[in-house]
């Protein structure tokens, strides 16, 4: 099973250790390069594309606002089309209701296909306790799996992770858990995704259960819409009898015709390409085709929180496409796994403290610090968030929230720090100048040791990823990655 | 209290004092073409995706499909699909462990979106059951001249969504390995799409 981000350091420290790890800087800087460039060849091509982003931007809005309406509507719709509806109020009651299903149907494994909304209540791990494998079945989501690790990007969970790697993973752990990988299996991406094609069609044909989430949900109509490109997600939605589909109720679309801006604009947004390989549409049960027996989980989980935010609502606008992952200079350099949840990114950093609350954990309080508020988040979101707006917004609660602390957080600060490094270069430039001092400010503030049991680098984390290797500080003892595993996620390390 | 009835609560007390009406100003939409340079730029963008792209006639169709089909392979055909396949078996509900016995499948398709080059299957008569344009390798997919529309609202208007709908953009593909593009995980690996006129 994947782990969980449960006990994640405070995304300062995170971010240091991972700026340490220069594969992982190298592969985020190839990934969110290349998919920035595709997605502006594409986007270029729309003459009418700021007109569409309002559109979109109006039929989410259209929907969060008179959510409650809508979310009745979609029961309706969807009970009348043969779906069972139900309803889980947090990550737990959601968990239940799926294992409840699943159990019914007396399986011991589920196939499934990549859900954020599955992946943020813990989905496997709540089933693995019942005693039920979940398979991912999406390629980056078996490489995480697989590998016992966390996805690091929306929308290239393994972008983290190297074909050599990717190999290794497949060769030592296919085989556990089903068809094992070729002998002869080498590096080459056709030859990986070959593996991957027979090791999970095994899977495939024999599900019984299969587990989904969806990009959109209309009310209007009772139909769910799941985008993808590798065919699994058909897989998934079509060969099982039983489909359990986890929806945040955030992903609400009033009418049929209201699909229509997002469609257009999430793909070219998301993977630059005009439209993705797969979109799958159902309405409920379809006799003689498909699932027979077909469940919606709607999901609140922190959702009405960041709703009654009267600033921070847009952020439930998000169709999850990632640009604004691909365009922060906070992202490319420190990764997802910084951010420690399942949203990472500068809209991790809104989402999280909006759904979590302001105030829950360090961790939570870091998060709207990791931004240098440069705007390029803003011009890239297809459904117009001001993540920027959001991300002030939030710090001022942050700060509010503090007010009574004896000393300043030290997450605070030492962000506060870190964004001012990163809006320009010649602020860096003399950052890395002042880095012994800022050094002394960091251990003055009581880190001692990093994930990894690694003594404080002593140097703000912009200032030694920008200006290349020589400054970097002596590798880790031991890598993020391997200090991950290790301690199980940080759970099984002693942090004060 | 129902956890249905918590949430619901949550949502109202959330909003409340929010203004419910989100006005929402109609889409933009793509220039009406001429239908002749609809259906080239439908075929234009349909290689784009390394799919392969044939035009012929009516008349020409079975030739033009027996060349398309790989030699050999074991074809299944949906009931209603109008065209002659020889040596065709045609669904009637078979499983998916046989369906994994065929090695290609040919159907027809509800509507092709010029913009995106994008064929959408309704399911309805010609196109089948969802599963069998799934497991096969090789999809050859027919699409009528008449059936190409411009951008994805027209395509909105037309399909009904009581209908389970499959939107097909060129093979499956994957990007999950250092970005590189590899065509086919699960879904056909190749895809052949045949514009006949209509
Ligand atoms: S916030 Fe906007 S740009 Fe970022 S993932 Fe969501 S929709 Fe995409």
């Amino acid at each position: 099973m994947s782990g969980t981000f449960v006990g994640m350091p405070a995304f300062p420290e995170a971010a240091r250790a991972a700026l340490g790890d220069t594969q992982l800087r190298h592969n985020l800087a190839h990934a969110t390069a290349t998919i920035r460039d595709r997605r502006a060849r594409v986007v270029a091509e729309v003459p009418a594309w700021e007109e569409l982003r309002l559109v979109g931007a109006a039929v989410k809005e259209s929907a969060l606002v008179d959510l409650e309406r809508h979310l009745l509507r979609l029961e309706e719709t969807l009970t009348a089309n043969g779906a069972v509806v139900h309803w889980a109020g947090d990550a737990a009651e959601a968990n239940a209701i799926v294992a409840r299903i699943a159990r019914g149907h007396g399986v011991d494994e589920v196939v499934k296909v990549k859900s954020m909304a599955t992946q943020e209540i813990g989905l496997n791990e709540a089933l693995a306790e019942q005693g039920i494998a979940a398979w991912e079945t999406d390629l980056a989501e078996l490489i995480v799996q697989l590998g016992n690790d966390l996805p690091s990007h929306i929308l290239v969970p393994a972008i983290h992770r190297n074909r050599a790697e990717i190999r290794e993973i497949f060769r030592d752990r296919m085989g556990e858990v089903g068809r094992a990988a070729p002998e002869d299996l080498s590096d080459e991406p056709a030859m990986l995704a070959g593996a991957a094609r027979l090791h999970l069609r095994e899977k495939f044909l024999r599900a019984k259960v299969a587990v989904s989430g969806a990009n959109f949900a209309v009310a209007e109509t009772g139909t769910l819409v799941v985008v993808e490109s590798e065919g699994n997600g058909r897989m998934c939605l079509t060969l099982p009898e039983v489909l359990i589909s986890v929806v945040g109720i955030e992903k609400v679309v009033p009418t049929w015709a209201g699909l229509d801006p997002l469609l257009r604009l999430l793909p070219r947004s998301s993977t630059g390409e005009r439209m993705n390989p797969y979109t799958s549409t159902w309405s409920g049960v379809t006799p003689g085709d498909g699932p027979q027996e077909v469940h919606v989980v709607l999901l609140d989980n922190g959702r009405t929180r960041a709703l009654a935010d009267d600033v921070g609502r847009q952020a439930l606008r998000c169709i999850r496409c990632s640009a604004c992952l691909n365009v922060c200079p906070v992202y490319e350099r420190v990764g997802g796994h910084a951010y420690g949840s399942v949203y990472p990114g500068p809209i991790g950093a809104i989402l999280n403290p909006l759904m979590r609350g302001v105030g829950s954990d360090a961790q939570v309080d870091s998060l709207p610090y990791a931004s240098s508020l440069c705007g390029a988040c803003f011009e890239v979101c297809p459904v117009r968030i001001d993540i920027p707006q959001v991300l002030v917004h939030l710090r001022s609660r942050v700060v509010d929230g503090h007010r009574g602390d004896p000393v300043p957080k030290a997450e605070a600060v030492a962000m506060r720090a870190t964004a001012w490094a990163f809006t320009d270069a010649r602020r860096l430039a003399l950052a890395e100048r002042a880095s012994s001092m800022a050094g002394r400010v960091l251990s003055r503030l009581g880190r001692s040791t990093l994930p990894g049991g690694r003594a404080t680098a002593g140097r703000l984390p912009g200032a030694s990823a920008w200006t290349n290797a020589r400054d970097l500080p002596a590798p880790p003892r031991e890598s993020f990655r391997a200090w991950w595993r290790r301690t199980d996620g940080g759970r099984g390390q002693d942090r004060s | 209290m129902s956890a249905r009835e918590e949430i619901l609560g949550r949502v109202r007390a959330a909003l409340a004092g929010v203004d419910p009406s989100g006005p929402v100003p109609p889409a933009p939409r793509v220039p009406v073409t001429d239908p002749a340079d609809l259906v080239n730029l439908f075929a234009d963008r349909v290689a784009d995706y390394r799919a392969v792209v044939e035009r012929c006639t009516a008349v020409e169709l079975p030739e033009r499909l027996a060349a398309a089909l790989p030699p050999g392979a074991r074809v299944v055909i949906a009931p209603g699909l109008g065209v002659t396949v020889p040596g065709a078996v045609v669904d009637d509900g078979l499983t998916a462990l046989e369906l994994d016995q065929f090695g290609a499948v040919v159907t027809a398709a509800r509507v092709g979106i010029a913009e995106t080059g994008t064929i959408v299957l309704d399911h309805g008569p010609g196109q089948g059951r969802r599963v069998i344009s799934l497991i096969p390798d090789h999809h050859v997919c027919l699409v009528r001249t008449d059936q190409v529309v411009a951008d994805v609202p027209d395509a909105i208007e037309l399909l009904d969504p009581a209908r389970p709908l499959t939107w097909i953009s060129g093979p499956s593909a994957t990007s999950d390995i250092e970005l590189d593009r590899v065509e086919g995980v699960h879904g056909p690996r190749v895809l052949d799409v045949i514009v006949v006129e209509a």
